[in-house]
């Protein structure tokens, strides 16, 4: 820890420590965080639980100085620390990757890293890239050192922001939710990454996450937070999965039912929406010769290491990329061009991936909840204001928002967004849904309710495209499964036959 | 010490119209230490400038007049800035409007006032609509950049009425490049009785009006809204981005011809190359400092109207330059931004002490 040059008090156990200690943190009338104590240690995963809404992210934003407690301090071994800003976190010693990323995306790797970490005027770069490269080696966490930020997938810009962070000297690494925007390979070599910057480099890490497994897999202590207060901290090895999520949701329990699937999956009825031949012309990452039909009530799964197309799939089904050949088909109707209007009226609806490019931050949940249908609240001469509050109290209750109407988007919490934006696409009652990653970020409680809502609107007979890069959740609700590969669907498989096995080999690109 | 900026979690209503007037007393400091650089006394300098406008009647409806236009530019500028539609061609579309004003008002001889009055008002609306209608559709269609394209039409309008002025509408009787005076029958009735306050003011009242209402609790503006604070999110929506932009620009680019229609009609009765005092540029100033209220552009172009005059007043009585009044707008500019940041961010002074590392 360089900045803490000071006279150190013993430390208890020995290794060195950074103590939150009774912060409390209120936005107004929400109280996100109350009198909240947390030990860190070097060497040791913690992982962080709690439901969407608990604080997980409040408490991680104040340990990095981007937002300010109420009351309470901050302490690195005894010595109290003054942590005002992400530099003054970052001269303690912690480095933070938040969920969305921070990188230039128009500038090469090399650039990023050299960005964050410059300290004269002039920057060298042959230098620079010996660091990142003698860095990549030390932590397994490979780069290429001369690509630009944006062409590189998710999985890679993550590994610069871990990279960036840990070359501007961190001991303590914060990662908030870094596995909801992976895939299962990429999980699993994050993962491994992790253990290694435990063990061989002594990092304390804190490990934000909704999925048990990995806690299971990596974590060495598990502080669960709720409503704001800590309710537990312990070692991971003297505590179950299913204490965690008893301790997250308390004892309220909704275990998720596995989807009932109608013998026949209406093979009788005709297709409602149907893709012949779609293709997007692309240097990388187009679409070709895509061919699909979903029924009503049917749910198709699109599988696919990520990258493969399904991004693109989603785009077109949501209007935003035109396509360059094929056609889709509507209710037997061939859509002129895909746009964002054509699609809503023929009665598509859609849950983009990105949550944060979906909605207006600034304007408050009520008018995003309604945006897609504006026309629906407009009076005579002013909108129908108290419809609208409603309209969106009813949706908060239904789909358990832990939100106010009147407060801005933008200042939910991760999994809360994506609630108001599902509750969006569901009071449409849409004729097809495409929906894309709906569990990411969500808690346990939340993953298992929007499952069986994706699996309610089904059985309303709403057809379903569904792309998830979890597998079970495919495996669980689709009725047939799509695997893309390299842009096109290199084959779609009956529940009946898919499994892990059938699916990872075509998604490999092994089968044919 | 060192000062960082906090976002507020909530701010009360209170907390804006206190933290501009604080704005408005720093800027009467200001400007009075700038008035006693250029050599006049500051404090009935102070006193020609913002209050003595207040104090006559004639002071009072002279402001009411310089303020008429600025309260059609800054509410033109403030819809299309609400968009997120860069317009920053008030100006050219101002003159646009008093063009086709110009155009009505002298081919109107034999109208009953009735019919004359709404038609060089719609010819103005017209054709500041169309004047912002190039720009929008490049905009619109191809991508291309409004700001650049708005700010670069602003002289060419200008340029065309000078051509015009040297051209076919030279004044008849004095040869001298004035337009001829309009038609009565399109002249604008003067609301207040024995002054020059006309009826375009509470034609610019009425548009605020409409702007804030629309805006504020229409469909249509919440559409607008979201379309300006993140048009991709509002395209994903299903909203219509381009239209909303384009419809936008020509509404903004009408409010702002329509001010022009009624300086022709209202005050100035021809057309000179002079017309615009700046206006349109002026405008943006208008509406950033209201920070893009509609309700606040009105407060802020009778206040402009007041200094306006009150700098004349104050640079013949005290002979100090008249474009002190330009230097008080442009400060005023400075202190009600700072003044908007700190509505947004609370300011927290921290000072570096070395007990924190005991
Ligand atoms: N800037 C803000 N203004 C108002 N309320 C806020 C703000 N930031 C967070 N909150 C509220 O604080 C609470 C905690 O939010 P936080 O983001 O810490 O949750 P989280 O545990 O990270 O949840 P998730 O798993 O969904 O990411 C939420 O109720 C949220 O709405
Ligand atoms: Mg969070």
């Amino acid at each position: 820890m360089n900045s803490v040059e000071g006279v150190v008090i013993a430390s208890r156990g020995g290794a060195p420590s950074i103590y939150l200690r009774n912060i409390t943190k209120a936005y107004g009338e929400t109280i996100a965080l109350s009198d909240v104590s947390l030990d860190l240690r070097a060497g040791e995963v913690h992982a962080l639980l709690g439901e969407n809404g608990a604080g997980k992210t409040t408490l991680m934003k104040i340990l990095y100085g981007l937002s300010q407690p109420d009351s309470g301090q901050i302490e690195a071994d005894g010595v109290a620390l003054k942590i005002e800003s992400p530099r003054d976190a970052r001269a303690a010693g912690i480095g933070m990757v938040t969920q969305h990323f921070s990188l230039v995306k128009n500038m090469t790797v090399i650039e990023n890293i050299a960005l964050a970490s410059a300290k004269t005027f002039a920057i060298d770069l042959a230098r620079v890239r010996a660091e990142i490269v003698s860095a990549s080696t030390r932590f397994g966490l490979d780069v290429p050192p001369d690509a630009i930020v944006s062409s590189l997938p998710i999985s890679l810009q993550q590994r610069v922001e871990i990279l960036k962070a840990l070359m501007s000297g961190c001991s303590y690494l914060i990662l908030d939710e870094p596995t909801a925007v992976l895939g299962p390979n990429d999980i699993d070599s994050l993962l491994e990454v992790i253990r290694r910057l435990r063990s061989d480099a002594g990092i304390g890490i804190v490990l934000i996450s909704h999925k048990m497994a990995e806690i299971e897999k990596v974590a060495d202590r598990v502080s669960v937070l709720r409503r704001g207060q800590v309710v537990s901290s312990s070692l991971a090895n003297g505590i179950t999965s299913k204490e965690l999520v008893t301790l997250m949701v308390g004892e309220q329990q909704s275990g998720a039912e596995q989807r009932q699937r109608s013998a026949s999956p209406s093979q009788s009825q005709s297709p409602i929406l149907v893709l012949e031949s779609v293709g997007v012309t692309r240097e990388a990452g187009g679409l070709s010769d895509v061919s699909f039909a979903v029924r009503p009530g049917e749910i198709l799964g699109i599988a696919g290491v990520s990258g493969n197309g399904q991004t693109e799939l989603v785009n077109v089904l949501s209007g935003t990329t035109q396509i360059d050949s094929g056609t889709i088909v509507v209710e037997g109707r061939q859509l002129g061009s895909n746009t964002p209007q054509s699609l809503m009226r023929a009665g598509v609806g859609i849950l983009g991936e990105d949550r944060h490019a979906s909605a207006v931050h600034a304007l408050q949940v009520v008018e995003n909840l309604i945006l897609d249908c504006v026309e629906k609240f407009a009076g005579k001469l002013q909108l129908r204001r108290k419809e609208m509050l409603s309209h969106c109290e009813s949706a908060i209750t239904q789909f358990e928002i832990k939100a106010n109407p009147k407060q801005a988007f933008g200042t939910l919490s991760g999994g809360n967004m994506q609630k108001v934006l599902l509750a969006r696409l569901f009071s449409r009652n849409p004729k097809v849904a495409i929906i894309s990653q709906p569990t990411r970020g969500l808690d346990v409680m939340a993953t298992n309710y929007v499952r069986s809502l994706i699996a309610q609107a089904s059985k309303q007979s709403t057809a379903v495209v569904l792309v998830s890069e979890d597998l079970d959740e495919i495996l669980e609700l689709a009725d047939r499964v799509a695997v893309m590969y390299r842009g096109s669907v290199v084959g779609i498989v009956d529940h009946s036959e898919a499994s892990r096995e059938s699916i990872g080999e075509l998604m490999a690109g092994i089968a044919k | 010490m060192k000062a960082r900026f906090v976002l507020r979690a909530s701010t009360p209503w209170w907390r804006g119209p206190l933290l501009v007037g604080a704005a408005a007393l720093l800027t009467i400091l200001i400007s009075a230490i700038m008035i006693r650089w250029a050599g006049g006394a500051p404090i009935p300098a102070v006193r020609y400038m913002f209050i003595s406008p207040l104090q006559s009647r004639f002071g009072f409806t002279e402001s009411l007049l310089s303020a008429t236009p600025l309260v059609f530019t800054g509410a033109a500028v403030a819809i299309a800035f609400r968009a997120g539609y860069w317009n920053i061609g008030a100006e050219g579309q101002l003159l646009a409007g008093t063009i086709g004003a110009t155009w009505v008002g002298l081919h109107a001889e034999s109208l009953p006032r009735i019919v004359g009055v709404p038609l060089i008002l719609l010819a103005g609306m017209l054709f500041g609509a169309l004047w912002a209608l190039t720009p929008a559709l490049l905009r619109t269609r191809l991508g291309i950049d409004e700001v650049v394209t708005t700010l670069l039409l602003n002289p060419v309008a200008l340029l065309i009425i000078t051509g015009l002025l040297n051209g076919p509408w030279r004044n008849s009787e004095s040869g001298f490049p004035d337009s001829d005076v309009i038609a009565d029958s399109t002249k604008l009735w003067i609301v207040w009785p024995n002054t020059r306050v006309h009826f375009g003011l509470a034609l610019g009242v009425v548009v605020i009006g409409l702007c804030w209402w629309f805006v504020g609790k229409m469909s249509g503006g919440l559409k607008l809204r979201a379309v300006g604070l993140a048009p991709n999110a509002a395209r994903i929506a299903g909203l219509p981005v381009e239209r909303t932009l384009l419809i936008t620009a020509l509404a903004s680019g009408g409010i702002a011809g329509l001010g022009g229609a009624s300086e022709i009609a209202g005050v100035a009765h021809q057309l000179t190359t002079g017309i615009s005092n700046n206006f349109g540029y002026t405008g943006v100033i208008v509406a950033t400092l209201a920070a893009l209220s509609f309700v606040g552009a009105l407060l802020v172009a009778l206040m402009f109207g007041v200094i306006t005059v009150g700098s004349f007043s104050a640079s013949r009585a005290l002979e100090i330059p008249s474009q002190i009044g330009q230097l008080v707008q442009a400060v005023l500019l400075i202190t009600v931004v700072c003044a908007l940041v700190i509505q947004k961010y609370r300011v927290v002074w921290t000072i570096k002490r070395s007990e924190g590392r005991k």
